[in-house]
C-alpha cells in the first residue's frame, strides 16, 4: 500500500473515531434530557418519594443531595487546601513528601464501592452512628480530598514567584505571605477545581449506599433545629441521594413508575453537572478577569 | 491591667488598627513575637492536613486487611478454595461453598475489554485533538469530555439498562443482561479518563519531534505511528492502565447490566457478574459479622490490593519513560 493511502485511511478513521465520541455524548445528553425533562415539573421537584405508589416526586432526594454535598465540601476544602499548602510551599524533597504523594495516589485510585466499604467500618459501625449524612459526608471526603488537594497545590504552584518573592523580600512571613498574597491569587483556580469536584461528589453513590443509606425518614422541613430526629438538618438521620435513588428504585424498587421517576431523576443529576461545569467555567474567566484586569 | 492590653496591641497590629496608639518600638517587638507564632501554627495547621491524609490511607489499609482476612482466619476458609473454586453457595446451610473466581473472572472480563474497546478510541481521538485539528478539534472535544467525566455512573448504568440491555436482548440475542452490556457501559466510562491523559501525554511531546520527522518526508500518519506513538507510549500505558483500575473499581453502572449471575460466562451475551457487584448487592441484606458477610469484606479487599496493583504498574511504566 501506497504511504499516502494510509496516511489518507489513517485520517478517515481518526475522524471517525472522534465523530464517535462526540455523537455518543449528544445522544448521551439528549437521550437523558428528551426523556426526562417530560417528567421533570415542579411538582417531581417538590413532593415526596414513595416507596410503593406512582407519582412519587424526589424533593427529600434532591435536598439530601444538596445538604451532603455542603457538608462535605465544609469538611473537605480546609482539609484539601491545607495539604495543597503543604504540599506546594512546606514540603521538601524527600521520603515523607514521596509517602504522601503515594498517599494521595491511592486515595484518589480507591474504587468508590471500597471508600464505601471503609466507611460503614468506620462512620457506621466503629462509630456506632448507624446510616447517618455525617457518615456519608466523611466518606465522601475520602473520596474528594485527593482530588482538591491536587487542585490546590496545582493552582499554588501557578502563581508567578515574583508575587511571593516581592512579600518575602518585604519581611513578611512565610505563612501571612500564604495567607494574604499566594492564596487570594491561586483562588479562581482553586474555585474552579472545587467546583468541578463538587459535580463528582454530587453524581456519587456507591460510596454513600452503606454510609448515608437507601431510606430517608419522613422530613418536616419546618423544623430547624438540627437536634430534631425529622429536622432536614439534622446531620445524624439517614439520607437516601438522588444518585442513590436512581439505583434504588431500579434494582429494588417497586413502585410502578420506575422508568418515569429514574428519567426525571437523571434529567436532574444531568443538569446539576452541567451547572456546575458551567458555573465552573464562568467563574473562573470571571474572576481572572477581574484579577488580571484583562478584557 | 497591661498584660489584658497586650492581646489587644497584637490584634490592632495583625488588623492594621489602632496603630498610631502603639509606640513604634513596642510595636515592632511585638508584630515580630505573634508574627513567629502564627508561623508556626500555620505550618502545624498545613502539616495537620497532609498526617490527615496519611492516616486515612494507613487506617483504610488496615482496617480493611483486618476485615477482609476475618473470614480466612475466623471463619476458616481455605484461602486456595476461595480464590479458585467456582462454586459459590453462601446460604447453603449444611455445606456453604465460597469460590469468588467467577466474580474475579468476571471483574477481569470486563476490565481486559472495556480497555479493548476504550483504548483505540481514546487515544485516537487524542491524536485526532492534537494532530489533526489542533485548532477545533480540542474545542470541540475537550468540552465533551469533561462532561462524559461528570456524568454520574449510576446514569450510565440507568442508560445501560433502558436502552441497551433491550437493544441487545432484541437485536443481538440473549437475555441483555451481559457481559456486553457490562463492556459498552465500562468503555464509555474510561473513555474520558484515556483521552484526556493521552492528550496531555501527545500535546506534551517536543515540537522538533514532529518537524523532524516531516522534514524527512514522512507523511502524518507515518510521524504519528513511527515517531509520536513511540515516544508518548509510556504516558498512553499509564493513561490506559488508569482506565482499568477505573472499570475494575466501578459497582453500581456494572452491576444494573451485567446480570449478576454465579457462574463464569461462556459467551459476551452471557450474564455475569465482577466482585463489586456481588459486594453491592449483598452488602446491605447479610447480617454484618457472620460467614458471608465476612466473605464480602474480603472481596473488598481483594479490590483494595487491585488497586495497589494498578498503582505499581503505573509507577513501573512511567519510571521506564524517566530513563
Amino acid at each position: 500500500m501506497n504511504s499516502k493511502t494510509a496516511d489518507r485511511i489513517a485520517t478517515v478513521v481518526l475522524v471517525v473515531i472522534a465523530a464517535v465520541i462526540v455523537s455518543i455524548l449528544v445522544g448521551l445528553f439528549a437521550y437523558i434530557l428528551f426523556n426526562g425533562l417530560r417528567y421533570v415539573s415542579f411538582d417531581f421537584l417538590t413532593s415526596p418519594s414513595s416507596n410503593v405508589r406512582a407519582g412519587g416526586g424526589v424533593r427529600d432526594q434532591l435536598f439530601n443531595s444538596l445538604y451532603i454535598l455542603v457538608i462535605t465540601m465544609i469538611i473537605s476544602l480546609p482539609l484539601g487546601i491545607g495539604g495543597g499548602i503543604f504540599m506546594a510551599e512546606y514540603a521538601r524533597p524527600g521520603k515523607v513528601t514521596d509517602i504522601i504523594r503515594s498517599c494521595i495516589e491511592v486515595l484518589s485510585s480507591l474504587p468508590s464501592i471500597v471508600i464505601g466499604m471503609f466507611g460503614l467500618l468506620m462512620f457506621v459501625n466503629l462509630t456506632g452512628w448507624g446510616y447517618t449524612i455525617l457518615g456519608g459526608a466523611l466518606a465522601l471526603t475520602v473520596f474528594n480530598l485527593p482530588v482538591l488537594v491536587r487542585v490546590s497545590e496545582d493552582a499554588i504552584r501557578t502563581v508567578p514567584r515574583e508575587l511571593k518573592e516581592g512579600s518575602l523580600a518585604l519581611g513578611i512571613t512565610h505563612w501571612h505571605t500564604i495567607k494574604t498574597v499566594i492564596l487570594p491569587s491561586a483562588f479562581p483556580s482553586i474555585l474552579t477545581g472545587a467546583i468541578l469536584a463538587s459535580g463528582r461528589v454530587f453524581g456519587e453513590a456507591a460510596a454513600l449506599l452503606f454510609t448515608a443509606g437507601l431510606s430517608t425518614p419522613r422530613l418536616n422541613y419546618l423544623d430547624w433545629n438540627p437536634f430534631s430526629d425529622r429536622s432536614p438538618l439534622n446531620i445524624f438521620r439517614p439520607a437516601e441521594t438522588l444518585a442513590v435513588h436512581i439505583w434504588s428504585v431500579n434494582t429494588q424498587g417497586l413502585i410502578p413508575d420506575i422508568e418515569q421517576v429514574s428519567n426525571g431523576a437523571s434529567a436532574v443529576l444531568i443538569l446539576a453537572v452541567l451547572i456546575f461545569n458551567l458555573l465552573a467555567r464562568w467563574i473562573g474567566t470571571l474572576i481572572h478577569k477581574k484579577i488580571t484586569a484583562t478584557k | 491591667m497591661h498584660e489584658k492590653h497586650l492581646p489587644c496591641f497584637r490584634k490592632g497590629v495583625i488588623f492594621g488598627m489602632e496603630e498610631k496608639t502603639i509606640p513604634a518600638k513596642q510595636r515592632l517587638l511585638k508584630s515580630g513575637k505573634t508574627g513567629l507564632g502564627n508561623e508556626f501554627r500555620g505550618k502545624i495547621l498545613v502539616t495537620l492536613c497532609a498526617i490527615i491524609m496519611i492516616a486515612v490511607t494507613i487506617s483504610i489499609t488496615i482496617f480493611l486487611g483486618v476485615k477482609g482476612l476475618q473470614s480466612f482466619i475466623k471463619n476458616g476458609i481455605s484461602l486456595t478454595e476461595f480464590l479458585t473454586s467456582t462454586d459459590w453457595n453462601p446460604t447453603d446451610k449444611a455445606n456453604p461453598k465460597f469460590g469468588v473466581l467467577p466474580f474475579i473472572f468476571g471483574s477481569f472480563a470486563v476490565t481486559f475489554l472495556s480497555a479493548l474497546v476504550s483504548a483505540p478510541l481514546g487515544i485516537g481521538a487524542a491524536i485526532f485533538m492534537t494532530e489533526i485539528a489542533p485548532s477545533w478539534g480540542k474545542k470541540v472535544i475537550q468540552p465533551v469530555i469533561e462532561l462524559l467525566v461528570g456524568i454520574p455512573s449510576v446514569v450510565y448504568g440507568f442508560i445501560g439498562l433502558t436502552v441497551l440491555v433491550p437493544f441487545i436482548r432484541d437485536h443481538i440475542g440473549g437475555l441483555g443482561f451481559s457481559l456486553l452490556a457490562g463492556t459498552v457501559v465500562l468503555s464509555i466510562m474510561i473513555l474520558p479518563t484515556i483521552t484526556s491523559i493521552a492528550t496531555d501525554a501527545m500535546s506534551s511531546l517536543p515540537k522538533n519531534l514532529r518537524e523532524g520527522s516531516y522534514a524527512l518526508g514522512a507523511t502524518r500518519w507515518q510521524t504519528i505511528r513511527k515517531v509520536l506513538i513511540p515516544a508518548a507510549l509510556p504516558t498512553l500505558l499509564t493513561a490506559v492502565i488508569l482506565g482499568m483500575a477505573r472499570a475494575f473499581g466501578e459497582a453500581l453502572a456494572v452491576q444494573m447490566v451485567i446480570g449478576n449471575v454465579k457462574v463464569i460466562p461462556s459467551s459476551l451475551l452471557d450474564a455475569a457478574a465482577t466482585l463489586t457487584t456481588i459486594i453491592t448487592l449483598n452488602m446491605g441484606h447479610t447480617t454484618y459479622g457472620s460467614v458471608e458477610n465476612n466473605t464480602l469484606w474480603s472481596m473488598g479487599l481483594i479490590l483494595l490490593i487491585m488497586s495497589f496493583i494498578f498503582i505499581i504498574l503505573i509507577r513501573y511504566v512511567s519510571s521506564r519513560r524517566k530513563m
